[in-house]
């Protein structure tokens, strides 16, 4: 509940915001919406480099060691005239995925709308912690400079792979880069407080400032993914940076903690990697599956199936997230005794993820469904996600994933899960548009992009299952060297194309983006017809959000309900005693 | 889908691969049925004018039934795996034909144990990339390595196995069909981790022979190869 206290303080610092100029509103800004679009544009940013990586990776599989297009400009040692070197192959796979999770999604979802729906879907003024959300983004700005940067240190960025497992990780003659590791540890450390500063401010204010009457079963799913994505960050994240201090510490000073011949131990890392790596997966998606549950509902003018088995099959996928890291060391050496463990408490979690894709599609059935560009991407959301979630099964069997780890099959496994969490990005983008920049986005496009983007996304990654079903193995640049891959080449390639293929159909979004931020057709406060608080206010919401704030009377899903003429009945709305007496 | 695994020659890698299959047929299942339900609501179920959605929170008789039958069929499914993977890892058979594979930075380097059976004696013999071993019998295989971490891939064989440097990971693996296979390193090793790969010789039982003669001339004269002695 709202604290009176913090609601004076903030009113009276939104009358001060009036006269802020250029720098307080768009540089150091305090406010929750325009950090939350700062956010957004890092994270653009950084996807684009992330995916122009990708684009010569996929170059190299398809046609190894020819000339690939455009990269003549990149100097010795990394590329010979075009010609890619192996340890720039290896830099440019590890830099791809480091970037995507954690400047491309985290940044986005959490970052982005996780700081602009906090507030307004609970019905605050701001986050608790203004300043502290202003340095959060202005942390995670450093951390993304550094990480640019190790690409210009003598010997290039880190080449381990974004997991960065010792021993190879631990010593600088062994992957042959030096300071590029070091950046790329201290900007995870940096952008590691960022996060904790952004969580801590989350949790806050989801538990002491939502309006009155919003209760925690009225509150969107989405900011229950939010809240449960900030404590999985608060506590995974002291995880990763306590272990990448002491990589650095193997690295820098000497120490051993992963490195044998001092009496460390190489699957320390892994560990403690993991014991991170596994919560943040759910750290990307579960903000996703927050979005996907609120469009899906809006535009099947129908409540949520199940509310309550959604929000608690996101707790236990939180609770067991903890459990489940050793299914990625089923070959490490480890006890296979622990991954039986492992192996039990991973067909577990499948167990959550099922429960949410059946109550989607309970949402979907008996609906009145509007096929916006939001709702498309949802769509697509919840069709990679069941495919993602599918595929985990056959790796999640020990026996199996002695074959299939580290191939392609991975490959094609995490990017139907953390890839395909672009599909919620885009939801998210498409729907809270018109709330974020006061305009529309064009609706034709955002369906030509959406048919494009699915079409491409799964030529690109679907056959990858084949490619790891086959034997590929990940993180190699010259699939030819290997007699048992000849004959799948031809898959590479058809996977380099759509690959291509659905990195062009991004400046469709790209061209909608900047056209509709500019000359799009103004938006009204509640454009989709929706329920939940942000929509009361305007579009885009000023400073404080809300010119009185809103009391809260029901849960958030409250479409088609018999009360109320309209198919759709918002949180704050007051119903008179008639309506009162229609239901009896 | 399945149909791009490589040959298996393995004793064992048939249970693995039907296991595969078990799984592929459950996922294909319910990637069809989420799907077709899913293409079947969004056309029946799109807008039309005057239709009011139904209105219903959900319905706890299906939440039950789509937690517990999922649940039952994982855990199904982890004890099925469960019974092959301590078939793989825990009853480790006895073998007498034995060899260390050593990952280093980009090479695997093989050890046999020569005539004697035992490591680090006199008759070791050490080769690069090259392994040898007879037709149908269970193989030993002492992974260690020098540098980072590597991973000992058999695609013909099922079997894959990291290979931890300040370890020594025991592992075994058999073939049931002479040939030459490939061995690549499945875990990022370093730059030079593309390529780096070694080849598997099965050997039918007289070839074999005829190549412990040639390497050890002195001791096929003096005793049988310790590797022999079962055969």
């Amino acid at each position: 509940m709202a604290d009176a206290g913090v609601v004076a303080a903030q009113a009276a610092r939104t009358v001060h915001h009036e006269e802020l100029g250029f720098l307080r509103t768009y540089v150091f800004s305090t406010d929750h919406k325009m950090i939350g679009r700062q956010f957004l544009f890092m994270s653009l940013i950084m996807l684009v480099f992330g995916g122009l990586m990708a684009m010569m990776m996929r170059w190299e599989l398809a046609w190894p060691e020819t000339q690939v297009p455009f990269t003549s400009w990149i100097p010795e040692p990394y590329m010979y005239d075009g010609h890619m070197d192996p340890a720039f192959y290896n830099a440019l796979f590890t830099m791809h995925a480091t970037l995507m999770i954690f400047f491309v999604v985290m940044p986005f979802m959490v970052g982005g709308f996780g700081n602009f729906l906090i507030p307004l879907m609970i019905g605050a003024r701001d986050m608790a912690f203004p300043v502290l959300n202003m340095l959060s983004f202005w942390t995670a700005v450093p951390a993304s400079i550094l990480i640019l940067y190790s690409f210009f240190v003598p010997g290039g960025a880190a080449a381990g792979g974004w997991t960065m497992y010792a021993t190879l990780s631990a010593k600088a003659t062994y992957s042959g880069v030096d300071w590029g590791v070091n950046l790329w540890i201290i900007s995870l450390i940096i952008l590691g407080i960022s996060s904790l500063m952004g969580s801590i401010n989350y949790i806050t204010t989801v538990i002491n400032m939502r309006a009155p009457g919003m209760t925690w079963f009225r509150l969107p799913l989405v900011i229950w993914s939010l809240f449960i994505t900030a404590i999985l960050l608060l506590l995974a994240l002291p995880v990763l940076t306590a272990a990448l201090a002491m990589l650095l510490f193997d690295r820098t000073m000497g120490t051993h903690f992963f490195l044998p011949e001092g009496g460390g131990s190489p699957l320390l890392w892994q560990h403690l990697f993991w014991f991170f790596g596994h919560p943040e997966v759910y750290i990307l998606v579960l903000p996703a599956m927050g979005v996907t549950s609120e469009i899906l509902s809006t535009f099947s003018r129908k409540p949520i199936f199940g509310y309550r088995a959604m929000a608690f099959s996101m707790i236990a996928l939180a609770f067991l997230s903890w459990i489940v890291w050793g299914h990625h060391m089923f070959v490490s050496g480890m006890n296979p005794l622990l991954g039986t463990a492992f192996m039990l408490s991973t067909m577990v979690i499948a167990v959550p993820s099922a429960i949410k894709t059946f109550n989607w599609l309970g949402t979907l059935w008996g609906g009145n469904i509007r096929f916006t560009s939001p709702m498309l991407f949802a769509l697509g959301f919840v069709s990679n996600f069941v495919i993602g979630g599918l595929s985990g099964i056959y790796m999640a069997s020990t026996p199996v994933d002695i074959f299939i780890h580290d191939t392609y099959f991975i490959v094609a496994h995490f990017h139907y899960v953390v890839a395909g969490i672009i599909f919620g990005m885009f939801a998210a983008l498409y729907y809270w548009f018109p709330k974020m920049f006061g305009r529309m986005m064009n609706e034709t496009l955002g369906k030509i992009h959406f048919a494009l983007t699915y079409i491409f996304f799964n030529g690109a990654f679907f056959p990858m299952h084949f490619l790891g079903v086959g034997g590929h193995m990940r993180r190699i640049y010259n699939p030819l060297q290997y007699e048992f891959l000849h004959d799948l080449q031809w898959w590479n390639v058809f996977i380099t194309m759509s690959a291509f293929c659905l990195f062009v159909s991004q400046f469709v979004f790209l061209f909608n983006f900047f056209w509709s931020l500019f000359a799009g057709k103004k938006a009204e406060r509640n454009p989709w017809q929706a329920n939940t608080l942000e929509w009361t206010a305007p579009s885009p919401p000023p400073h404080g959000n809300f010119a009185a704030i809103p009391t809260v009377y029901r849960g958030p899903y409250e479409y088609s309900s018999p009360l109320v003429k309209e198919d759709w009945l918002p949180q704050d709305r007051r119903l008179g005693p008639e309506a009162a007496a229609a239901v009896h | 889908m399945l149909r791009w695994l490589p040959e298996d020659v393995s004793p064992y890698g048939a249970g693995i691969d039907s296991l595969f299959y078990f799984i592929y047929y459950i996922t294909a299942a319910a990637f069809i049925l989420v799907t077709v339900l899913m293409v079947i609501f969004l056309v029946m179920y799109r807008q039309r004018e005057g239709r009011r959605a139904i209105y219903t929170h959900g319905n706890t008789a299906l939440e039950v039934l789509w937690t517990i039958i999922p649940a039952v069929v994982f855990i199904g499914l982890g004890f099925a795996s469960k019974v092959k993977w301590d078939e793989l890892k825990i009853a480790v058979p006895q073998t007498d034909t034995a060899i260390q594979v050593t990952g280093k930075q980009f090479n695997w380097e093989v050890v046999y144990p020569g005539p004697d059976g035992q490591f680090n004696t006199a008759d070791d013999k050490q080769v690069d990339n090259d392994i040898r071993v007879p037709v149908g019998k269970p193989v030993r295989v002492i992974l260690k390595s020098k540098d980072v971490i590597h991973s000992f891939f058999l695609p013909n064989l099922r079997f894959k196995q990291d290979a931890v440097p300040g370890r020594e990971i025991i592992a075994w693996f058999q073939a049931n069909k002479p040939g030459k296979y490939e061995i690549p390193c499945a875990e990022l090793c370093g730059f030079g981790h593309s390529g780096m790969k070694g080849w598997l010789y099965v050997l039918t039982p007289e070839d074999y022979q005829r190549w412990v003669k040639t390497e050890w001339p002195s001791a096929a004269t003096a005793q049988a190869p310790k590797t022999e002695s079962h055969s």
